[in-house]
């Protein structure tokens, strides 16, 4: 079955939330201001993950670099990786420069467009710009052709991507799925495109999203969503609109730390690997 | 008021470029054009949109990541910045690898949205503080996005120049070369030359001294736009404007 439109399951935990994303799978994840769902990747890397490919909707920072440190990661799709004013991702750069993961460079609307695809359920999406770089020069996957309504007008191809599982994180989920989003249109595009959506949420209300049209409009239907658990503070180090900022000193500590992999591997014994207590 | 900044150089030269446009959009790591964005608004009365990515409070955009680049391609925005680790004399533009990709010397973030918005956004202003020969090269090592195109290559937008912490360049589309504009004050003309990697060439009126930011403007990029760009980059906020 391609995908299952049963009811939404309601996990106790991130930890439960890791458990169904299976090795080697094509994850899709939004950027830093996702909201992420931190408090899975952590339990993805607590539960030693492998060959993941991860997709970045359409860039990564911490999330990307934690889980490669971790060597949970096969390949990564992505327009950037980096830790923004913090600096480059160090746990990546490393990774390309040693050869230990696959990379797809890409840019940011050949990621919406493929996902854009999958939403149609089309095989390809045409997209402007990108003749003349070396991303599609790299990328033999992607085509050139001619519109076939014009003559000489040629176009890139990009084939529909169509991640496993898509991950992120909400300010809050309902009991039938519903996952409020507000203005983080894509990350209702990662769960219609994706084979199974999972949403870490910081709370599981017991209204119903969908009855309040304010509300509605910046919701996920549950159809499209697999499971949910709670999270209190899930994004942490980074934030979630309205409700908590992205934790600047502790993305600078990591930055400098996790430059070697002695610092990394410190951090993860400190941040990462202990289950929070609440749990 | 405390002495001027390279930055603050930069963000005035850029502004001044912007002048007369209706929407400029400002793209992630680019705190010197977000202000120069900012700036070039509260000097147009009104008139100028600015949408700054990145930004929670008061965003432009409503349908994810993807509106900014259907934006551009359908004609929506007028103005867009991009940088470089390396920028070419012909205005190719390399934000990955230094050295051959498949065993890079260095590996940068990447090529984010340049490799779309370079050919649809009509007036793309490049910029890079750093202007030393291994910014400023004869060729790039990895094109992120071409300074030109075939000519049957749909390409309404392209490079309109380039500011540097030395200088103002502007790019001639039909030559395909950069020219200088303006030399920042404390910089010659021998210098830059010293200092970049590619050719290019000189009005033979000669090379004018690029203006100081008047008085009026810097209150506005140290008062109001500081204040708004923090949201985005409060790294470079407090940098620029806490120090004093």
């Amino acid at each position: 079955m391609l995908y299952d439109s049963a009811m939404t399951s309601i996990l106790n935990s991130a930890e439960d939330i890791a458990a169904c994303i299976e090795d080697g799978a094509l994850l899709a994840l939004p950027p830093e201001y996702g909201p992420c769902s931190m408090d899975t990747i952590r339990a993805l890397i607590r539960r030693g993950a492998k060959n993941l490919r991860l997709l970045a909707v359409p860039q990564f920072g911490l999330q990307a670099d934690l889980l490669i440190g971790a060597g949970c990661v096969a390949e990564v799709e992505s327009a950037a990786v980096t830790l923004g004013e913090h600096g480059l991702a160090p746990r990546f750069t490393d990774a390309i420069k040693s050869g230990s993961i696959g990379m797809h460079d890409t840019t940011c609307p050949a990621i919406h467009a493929a996902l854009q695809a999958s939403e149609k359920g089309i095989p390809f999406m045409p997209l402007r710009g990108l003749i003349g770089t070396d991303i599609l020069a790299r990328r033999e996957d992607w085509k050139v052709l001619d519109n076939p309504f014009e003559d000489d007008d040629p176009i890139a191809y990009l084939p529909a991507i169509k991640p496993d599982a898509a991950l992120f994180h909400a300010a809050k989920a309902d009991r039938n799925g519903n996952v409020w989003i507000g203005l983080r249109r894509e990350t209702m595009v990662m769960a219609h495109a994706s084979r199974q959506t999972y949403v870490t949420a910081e709370e599981i209300v017991d209204d119903d999203l969908l009855a309040d049209a304010e509300l509605a409009a910046g919701t996920i239907p549950g159809l499209y969503v697999d499971a949910i658990a709670p999270a209190k503070r899930g994004a942490w180090p980074l934030g979630v609109p309205g409700l908590y900022e992205r934790d600047d000193a502790h993305l600078a500590r990591y930055a400098g730390v996790a430059k070697t992999p002695d610092g990394f591997a410190a951090y993860l014994n400190d941040h990462v690997m202990p289950r929070i207590a609440a749990e | 008021m405390t002495e001027i900044r390279t930055e603050e150089i930069m963000i005035a030269a850029i502004a001044q470029m912007l002048s007369g446009l209706s929407h400029v959009a400002v793209g992630a790591a680019s705190p010197i054009p977000g202000s120069a964005a900012l700036l070039a608004r509260e000097l147009s009365g009104g008139r100028m949109r600015v949408s700054l990515l990145g930004r929670i409070t008061q965003p432009t955009f409503t349908d994810g990541g993807r509106e900014l680049f259907d934006c551009a391609a359908q004609g929506r925005i007028d103005a867009f910045f991009l940088s470089g680790v390396q920028i070419d004399g012909q205005a190719n533009i390399n934000l990955v690898y230094i050295g051959d990709p498949d065993s890079p010397k260095a590996r940068f973030p990447g090529s984010f949205g340049s490799a779309y918005l370079y050919f649809l956004v009509p007036r793309v202003i490049l910029f890079r503080q750093e202007h030393t020969p291994r910014t400023l090269v004869e060729k790039v090592d990895f094109v992120s996005a071409p300074g030109s195109s075939d000519e049957n290559v749909y390409r309404p937008g392209g490079p309109h120049g380039l500011v540097t912490g030395r200088c103002v360049f502007g790019f001639d589309k039909d030559l395909g070369r950069f020219r200088i504009e303006s030399v920042h004050p404390g910089h010659t003309l021998d210098e830059i030359r010293e200092q970049t990697g590619f050719e290019f060439d000189v009005p033979s009126t000669g090379v004018e001294e690029t203006p100081q930011p008047e008085k009026a403007w810097l209150q506005l990029i140290r008062g109001p736009v500081g204040d708004e760009i923090r949201e985005v980059y409060p790294g470079f906020a407090k940098k620029m404007f806490d120090s004093a």
